[in-house]
């Protein structure tokens, strides 16, 4: 077995408390919360208003002038991912066709595209609604229905040819590899919010076996459309009763929870073998030792009370990473905020981790940032990457009356500054029953 | 010491049947599934014909045990009819002392299908004022309908890690369970990724490949509106033509296939039957654009390329290729390109057929449907026809074993799959050899 290691050379985030790793970390160290009312449209008919969004910016400040043609077939989930590749690969000081094409490059030399791989969590990205809606409304019959005879003759022709293009989840690699020219394995994982520590997970051991030298992998999507919304009304998984208090509305662990707040946003990372990174002395955060992941065999819509699933894929992901509970000197949990998901997660932590928990620093960022799926998980590596880098542990805002059950010692008041060498992060998805874990140590030679 | 990955159990639920011997012997005489579309009311859409599934009951898979997956979409339907047939298949039914989280499951599986006339009847209201008159979309009329009409559980199932969550708990799998949609090249990446899980160490059975059914409304609107698909609506059944001149479009096909794929000690332990050895995996982004295959065929290349290598074979080691073939102007060219410019070291390049001819195209399920024949056709040496070929295109100058299966021995195969955005993999088996 060719174990080659593997380290973070770069973080790209894109994120409701601002675009880049550093204003994300600004933001995680001033308490931020980027929660508040819906502004993007009127979101009066739904039960649950509030949501994370983005700031303004501009897509075409992150791509090549060249690709301003593909900006109309790019869903926002896709926006999300190309924008974060581009932060990603300009903190690593690696040079791709993009930022060639931007003329960006300088001298530096342009990594070998056929060893430069993508991995990208993705999820059910929702059709435009304004124009998906406004389409089948052309195809309606005298009584006032649907028609499919109306719809095949001329309805459809209303949607433009490439519709079905900006809707495919691997539409998010695809951009990110046409953008940068990465023609190592490309893959697309859709396992919710379990999807961006599976994505980085797979290109680690990608990188590990040597298919690849460098990998761009995370995840993003974006849970602000009213389908998507609609849907996790229908699942009772979001907070209906603290419209008027968006500050507080998100308290992961809580002991008065009352649901998740939808959000957008993403994060790539750039993993690197050890060997490419030090040939060209790139900075590196850390290294990445450990994946492990599992699904629950109970049930795939409702989380398993016993945290059975995220108990195992921390166990292996020790187990992957040759170290114990006792080494860990922080742990990154997700905390949808739902009462039932946390009592999962609670009960997993509590049984992987066992009494080192109590004594053991945690961060979360769903208080500041809420939850946007698949792109959660990388948002939070990135934050415990940095953590870990500045021996800091921000304060997990809402996080000060916790469940009983709960073990987690967050940063309370000011974030705390301590020695931090290794640390794990882990996500269970809300549905599907997967869970994973991933490692990360202080990089010694 | 690179651990051996074996096949010890198939499953199948496509248009030709949910059997695996019945479809093989099916596939061999050259039949085709496609005929007019019954999913929904295709009549007036530019395709009025498909390749679907038919008398699909999921409790001819499960028995009793159906009940508990009720509200399943379609896609995860076919996908556990399969996986029941492959997990018996490898005698795994039988064992009761497996270690449940070294198990895991890896689907290329597709999303379920919307909810379509709850949907549409939403959307209209939402773009309906009180008098019934055409408005621009106004959310909170939206909103109010769509809470009315839509279901739970229906909206949960059309996820697209609903269907190995499912599979893990139909079968016990604790162990790594994950899905990649990369369109038509799923399942191949799937049982590719799955593959180096077991070599890696981090299970010891994986349970792997694709399903999916985009036989839906929107789902054809989709590729209508791409012009991916055949709308040669008179003659369904000879519409979809690989390599042929005349062809003009994709056949748009649903279904599964599953593989458990087990390391080989694992299997021997407990004397499973091997069917086959995984043996090369090759992953590649083209790199090029989103609508188009790099007219150069590299990203193909280099994932064939990438699994013979990692095979330890050579091309001339590869006796059969199932084409990715999808009947499409581009593909069926570029991909001969492909083929031709890395096999031009051999005599000539290996037979190579695309049963998608009589299957139509399965998308994300395609890969591991094809992988399935691709072990049938290394056990009895024999491999499928590309139906429907009946004029040469200058373009497609390959032996595409036209409309006759032909006897041949086969000791490694090679599987392709390539997908919308530049997606390439590339899978080979071999007759197991201890």
């Amino acid at each position: 077995m060719n174990n080659r290691r593997v380290v973070i050379t770069g973080l790209g985030v894109t994120t409701p408390l601002g675009l880049g790793i550093e204003a994300l970390w600004d933001g995680l160290l001033e308490k931020r919360c980027a929660i508040g009312p819906i502004q993007q449209w009127d979101p009066s008919g739904l039960p649950c208003q509030l949501a994370a969004e983005l700031p303004d910016f501009k897509l075409r400040d992150y791509i090549p002038k060249s690709y301003r043609k593909s900006i109309k077939v790019m869903a926002h989930d896709i926006v999300i991912a190309v924008v974060s590749s581009y932060l990603a690969v300009k903190d690593s000081g690696l040079t791709t066709k993009c930022l060639v094409d931007r003329d960006e490059a300088g001298d530096n030399p342009v990594v070998d595209s056929t060893r430069l791989g993508v991995n990208i969590g993705a999820g059910l990205i929702c059709a435009d609604l304004v124009e998906l809606a406004g389409a089948l409304n052309t195809a309606v019959d005298d009584d006032g229905k649907f028609s499919l005879t109306q719809w095949g003759n001329e309805g459809m022709t209303n949607l433009t040819p490439l519709w079905l293009l900006k809707f495919l989840p691997n539409m998010l690699a695809c951009h990110v590899t046409i953008i940068h020219d990465a023609q190592a394995p490309s893959n697309t994982i859709t396992c919710g919010e379990a999807s961006s520590h599976l994505a980085i997970g797979e290109a680690f051991r990608t990188i590990q076996r040597g298919a690849a030298d460098v990998c761009i992998c995370g995840g993003a999507e974006t849970k602000l459309h009213p389908m998507a919304i609609a849907r996790h009304t229908l699942w009772g998984r979001l907070n209906t009763e603290d419209n008027a208090t968006p500050g507080q509305s998100s308290q992961p662990f809580g002991a008065k929870r009352r649901g998740m707040i939808p959000s957008e946003g993403g994060g790539l990372v750039i993993l690197e073998s050890l060997e490419h990174a030090k040939k060209r002395g790139a900075r590196i955060y850390a290294e990445l030792t450990g994946f492990g992941a599992s699904s629950s065999a109970k049930s795939w819509n409702k989380p398993d009370p016993s945290g059975r699933s995220l108990m195992l894929a921390i166990q292996k992901a020790l187990g992957d990473a040759g170290t114990t509970q006792g080494d860990i000197d922080l742990v990154n949990p997700a905390g949808a905020s739902t009462p039932e998901h946390d009592a999962s997660e609670i009960a997993g932590w509590n049984a992987a981790m066992g009494e080192t928990l109590e004594e053991t620093y945690a961060l979360t960022t769903r208080g500041s940032l809420g939850n946007n799926g698949a792109g959660t998980g990388a948002i939070d590596f990135a934050a415990t990457v940095m953590s870990l880098d500045r021996n800091t542990v921000p304060v997990s805002v809402n996080t000060n009356n916790l469940d009983e059950a709960c073990k987690f010692r967050f940063a309370q008041n000011d974030p705390k500054d301590v020695p931090i060498r290794q640390a794990i992060t882990a996500a269970p998805s809300l549905a599907g029953g997967q869970s994973a874990a991933l490692i990360i140590q202080r990089f010694e030679e | 010491m690179t651990r051996r990955v074996v096949i010890t159990g198939m499953g199948l639920v496509t248009p030709l049947g949910h059997d695996v011997e019945s479809v093989w012997e099916r596939l061999l005489a050259g039949e085709c599934a496609p005929s007019k579309t019954t999913n929904f009311d295709a009549s007036a859409f530019p395709t009025s014909f498909s390749s679907e599934v038919i008398d699909f009951q999921l409790s001819d898979f499960l028995g009793d045990k159906a009940a508990g997956h009720g509200d399943a979409s379609r896609s995860t339907a076919f996908a556990l009819g399969a996986a029941a047939r492959a997990w018996r298949h490898a005698g795994l039914d039988q064992d009761l002392a497996l270690d449940t989280p070294r198990i895991g499951v890896y689907l290329g599986g597709g999303e379920g299908p919307l909810d379509f006339d709850r949907f549409a009847e939403a959307a209209i209201a939402g773009c309906r004022n009180d008098d019934g008159e055409p408005t621009s979309l106004d959310t909170a009329r939206w909103a109010k309908r769509a809470l009315a009409v839509l279901r739970a559980n229906h909206e949960q199932e059309q996820e697209h890690n609903c269907a190995g969550g499912h599979l893990a708990a139909e079968f016990g799998a604790e162990g790594p369970n994950i899905n990649t949609l990369t369109a038509c090249a799923a399942s191949t990446q799937a049982i590719g990724e799955a593959l180096h899980i077991i070599r890696y160490g981090d299970a010891d059975i994986m349970i792997s490949g694709g399903t999916h059914s985009m036989v839906h409304p929107l789902g054809v609107t989709g590729f209508n509106r791409l012009t991916a698909l055949s709308t040669r609506n008179d003659s369904p059944d000879t519409a979809s033509r690989p390599f042929d001149r005349t062809r003009n479009g994709f056949v748009l096909g649903e279904g599964a296939g599953i593989l458990i794929l087990e390391e080989l000690e694992h299997a021997k332990t407990r004397g499973a039957k091997i069917l086959a050895e995984v043996v090369g995996y090759g992953s590649t982004a083209d790199a090029f654009r989103i609508t188009d295959i790099h007219e150069d065929g590299r990203g193909g290349i280099a994932a064939m390329k990438t699994a013979i290598e990692s095979a330890g074979l050579t091309t001339a080691d590869i006796d059969y290729i199932s084409a990715h073939g999808t009947s499409t102007e581009e593909n069926d060219k570029i991909e001969t390109l492909a083929i031709r410019k890395l096999f031009s070291d051999c005599d000539a390049p290996p037979p190579t057929s695309s049963i998608k001819s009589m299957l139509g195209h399965l998308i994300a399920a395609a890969g591991a449907v094809e992988l399935i024949t691709c072990v049938l056709a290394i056990r009895d040496n024999v491999i499928p026809p590309t139906a429907n070929y009946k004029n040469p295109d200058p373009n497609c100058n390959l032996d595409y074993v036209p409309n006759e299966s032909r006897k041949l021995p086969v000791q490694a195969a090679l599987s392709n799959s390539f997908g919308f955005g530049g997606q390439n993999d590339t899978l080979v088996v071999r007759a197991f050899e201890a």
